[in-house]
C-alpha cells in the first residue's frame, strides 16, 4: 500500500500548513499576552519569549473584566435558558401537534431568518427604549429569549423520534404535554446539547445588540467592554492580549468539551434543505 | 408537511360519540396554543413587528427620540440613489462579498477533501479549523488589527525577508482584503464540516463506476464531486452572502469603516447613519435595501445553480 501511504503524507503536510496559518493569531496572541511591553515592539517569536503573568491581572485591574465578565455569564445562562424552555415547547408544537395555519406560521418563521440583522435592530431598539429597559439585564435576554434557529433545529429531531413511543403513552392516558415532558424530552438530549452550545456562543460573542443596548460598564458584555479596552489600551498590546485572551477562553473550552454536539449541529443545519 | 404529522394514528382510538367533522382535536389545538405562546410573543415583538415598523420607519425622518415620526414617502430612498457614500459602500460590500463567497467554497471544499480519507488526527484537524468560528469577531479582528499594525507581527517577518510591509490598514484595497481574509479564516472551519457533510452523503457506487471506467482523481472530482455537491455550494454561497452583506462586528473593530470608507461595508453604514448620526429613517431605508439585495441575489443563485443542476441530469 505504498501510494496510499505517500498520499497521506502528502494529506498531513498541506494539512499542517494550513493548520498553521489558522492557528497563528491564537498563538501570537498568546505570546503577546506574556511579553513585556518592549518586547511586544521587537519579538516576532510565536512562542513566548518571557512569562510575564501579571500582565492578565493588570489588564483585569485597568478595566472591570471582573463585572464584564459577570454580565456576559447572567445574559448567557437567561439565553440559553429561554431557549432550551421556549424554542423546545414551540419545537414540539410544529413537529407533533395539528393546529390551524401550522404551516403558514412555521414559513413565516423561517423566512424571518433572511431578513438582516440591521432591519429589525432599530425598530427593537426603539422598543426596548421605551420600556426603559436600555442598561439593564432585561434589555439583554428577553428579545432573544426565543429564535428561529432552535426551534427548527429542535423540530426537526422531535419529527425523527418514532410515533408508537408516544402513543403508547397516550394510550397510558398520558396528556400532549405529559408526553411531551416525559417521553421526547427524555429522548431529545444531545439535541437539547447542542441548541444549548450553540446559545451560549452566540450570546457570548455577540456584539450588536449589546452595544445598542448598554451604555455602562455596570451592563457591559464581555465583548463590549473588550472593544473599549481596545480603544482606550491600543498601545499596551500586552495588556491587551490578555484580556482578550480571558475574553476568548470560554468559547474555547465549551467548544473543547462539546465539539461532537457542536458539529453535529452545523452539520444539520446544512442537510436542512 | 411531513408524514409523521397525519390525522389519524395506528392505536389511537376515536370515541363513538366524536364527531368525525372536527378537524383538530381540542387538546391539541389548546396544547400547541400554550407552547407556542412564549416563543411567538418574543419573536412577534422583536422580530416580526421591528419588520413591519422598519418598513414604516423607512418613510420617516424620526431620529430615534422625537415623538412624532415625519412621514417624508420615499423622500429616504431617493437620497440613497444620490447618497455617494452609499454607492461606496454598495461597491465595497459587492467586492467584500464576492470574495468571501469564492474564497468559503475554494477553502471549504479543500479543507473538506483534505480530511475526507481515512487518516489518523482527522479530529484534531477539525477542531483547529474550527477554532476561529468559536472566537468571538471582536477577539479575531483586535488580533488580526494588532498583527496588521505597521510595527505588528506580519510586517516584522516581511522586514527579516527584506521586505518593507505597507501599512495593511490604511490602504483601501489591502483594508478590505485584510477583512475578506478574516472573514474567510473564522468561516473556514463551518465551511469544511458542511462539505464534510456532503461528501460523506455521497453514493460510493458511483465513485467505484467511475473507478472502473477509468476515470482519474482529477475527473472524478470535476466530472463527479463537484457537480454532487452543487447543492451544498449553493447553501455555503448564500451562508456567504448573508454573512457579507451582514458584517457588522469584524468591520467595527477591525477599522471601523475606514480609511476613508474604504471598508464601509452596509452593515457598518447603517451603523453610522441611524445610531452615529441619530437618522433612523435613513439607517432603516438602508437596511431594506440590503435586504432587497440579499433576497435578490440569492434568488439569482438560485436559479443559476437550479439550471446548472437540471442541465446535468
Amino acid at each position: 500500500m505504498r501510494p496510499a501511504r505517500f498520499a497521506q503524507s502528502w494529506r498531513h503536510i498541506v494539512l499542517i500548513a494550513g493548520s498553521l496559518l489558522v492557528v497563528l493569531p491564537f498563538l501570537w496572541m498568546f505570546t503577546t499576552s506574556l511579553q513585556s511591553r518592549a518586547e511586544t515592539y521587537t519579538s516576532t517569536s510565536l512562542l513566548p519569549t518571557s512569562w510575564h503573568w501579571e500582565n492578565y491581572a493588570k489588564a483585569w485591574d485597568a478595566a472591570p473584566f471582573g463585572q464584564y465578565y459577570l454580565n456576559s455569564i447572567v445574559m448567557a445562562a437567561g439565553i440559553v435558558a429561554g431557549h432550551l424552555v421556549l424554542d423546545g415547547l414551540a419545537a414540539y408544537a410544529f413537529a407533533r401537534l395539528r393546529f390551524p395555519l401550522r404551516n403558514v406560521i412555521f414559513v413565516v418563521l423561517l423566512a424571518a431568518l433572511l431578513v438582516p440583522t440591521f432591519v429589525t435592530v432599530i425598530p427593537a431598539y426603539s422598543l426596548v427604549a421605551s420600556f426603559r429597559w436600555i442598561d439593564s439585564y432585561a434589555a439583554l435576554i428577553v428579545p432573544r429569549l426565543a429564535d428561529v434557529f432552535g426551534i427548527v433545529l429542535l423540530r426537526q429531531y422531535f419529527s425523527s423520534i418514532p410515533l408508537e413511543l408516544e402513543d403508547a403513552a397516550r394510550i397510558d392516558g398520558c396528556s400532549r404535554a405529559g408526553t411531551f415532558f416525559r417521553i421526547i424530552v427524555p429522548l431529545s438530549k444531545p439535541a437539547f446539547a447542542t441548541l444549548a452550545i450553540f446559545s451560549f456562543l452566540f450570546a457570548w460573542n455577540d456584539f450588536l445588540w449589546p452595544l445598542l443596548v448598554t451604555n455602562t460598564d455596570q451592563f457591559r458584555t464581555i465583548q463590549i467592554g473588550l472593544s473599549a479596552f481596545q480603544g482606550r489600551y491600543g498601545t499596551s498590546w500586552n495588556y491587551l492580549m490578555a484580556g482578550t485572551l480571558t475574553a476568548t477562553v470560554p468559547s474555547i473550552i465549551v467548544f473543547m468539551f462539546f465539539q461532537r454536539a457542536l458539529v453535529r449541529g452545523v452539520a444539520a443545519s446544512g442537510l436542512k434543505d | 408537511m411531513t408524514s409523521l404529522s397525519s390525522g389519524v394514528r395506528p392505536g389511537r382510538t376515536r370515541g363513538r360519540g366524536e364527531p368525525t367533522r372536527a378537524r383538530y382535536s381540542r387538546e391539541e389545538v389548546v396544547t400547541a396554543a400554550i407552547f407556542l405562546l412564549p416563543a411567538l410573543v418574543v419573536i412577534g415583538l422583536f422580530v416580526m413587528y421591528p419588520i413591519v415598523a422598519a418598513g414604516q420607519i423607512s418613510l420617516t425622518s424620526w431620529n430615534g427620540f422625537d415623538p412624532v415620526k415625519e412621514f417624508i414617502g420615499i423622500d429616504n430612498y431617493v437620497r440613497l440613489a444620490q447618497d455617494p457614500e452609499f454607492w461606496n459602500s454598495l461597491l465595497v460590500t459587492a467586492v467584500y462579498a464576492v470574495g468571501v463567497c469564492v474564497l468559503s467554497v475554494a477553502s471549504g471544499l479543500a479543507v473538506a477533501l483534505l480530511l475526507d480519507a481515512p487518516i489518523r488526527g482527522r479530529g484534531i484537524y477539525r477542531s483547529i479549523y474550527f477554532l476561529p468560528a468559536v472566537t468571538s469577531s471582536v477577539a479575531a479582528a483586535i488580533v488580526w488589527k494588532y498583527l496588521l499594525d505597521p510595527a505588528g507581527f506580519v510586517n516584522a517577518v516581511l522586514a527579516q525577508l527584506g521586505i518593507a510591509g505597507p501599512d495593511w490598514l490604511q490602504d483601501r484595497w489591502l483594508a478590505l482584503g485584510a477583512l475578506t481574509l478574516l472573514t474567510v479564516w473564522k468561516n473556514v472551519g463551518f465551511n469544511a464540516v458542511l462539505y464534510l457533510t456532503a461528501l460523506q452523503a455521497l453514493p460510493q457506487s458511483i465513485y467505484e463506476a467511475a473507478q472502473l471506467d477509468g476515470a482519474g482523481a482529477p475527473t472524478r472530482l470535476r466530472f463527479l464531486t463537484i457537480p454532487l455537491l452543487a447543492p451544498m455550494t449553493f447553501f455555503v454561497v448564500v451562508e456567504a452572502l448573508i454573512t457579507s452583506f451582514q458584517s457588522f462586528d469584524l468591520v467595527y473593530v477591525l477599522t471601523e469603516g475606514g480609511p476613508r470608507g474604504g471598508t464601509e461595508v452596509l452593515g457598518m453604514l447603517t451603523y453610522r447613519e441611524a445610531f452615529r448620526l441619530g437618522d433612523f429613517g435613513y439607517g432603516t431605508a438602508i437596511a431594506f435595501v440590503t435586504l432587497a439585495l440579499v433576497l435578490g441575489v440569492t434568488l439569482v443563485q438560485w436559479r443559476v445553480s437550479g439550471s446548472g443542476r437540471s442541465a446535468l441530469r
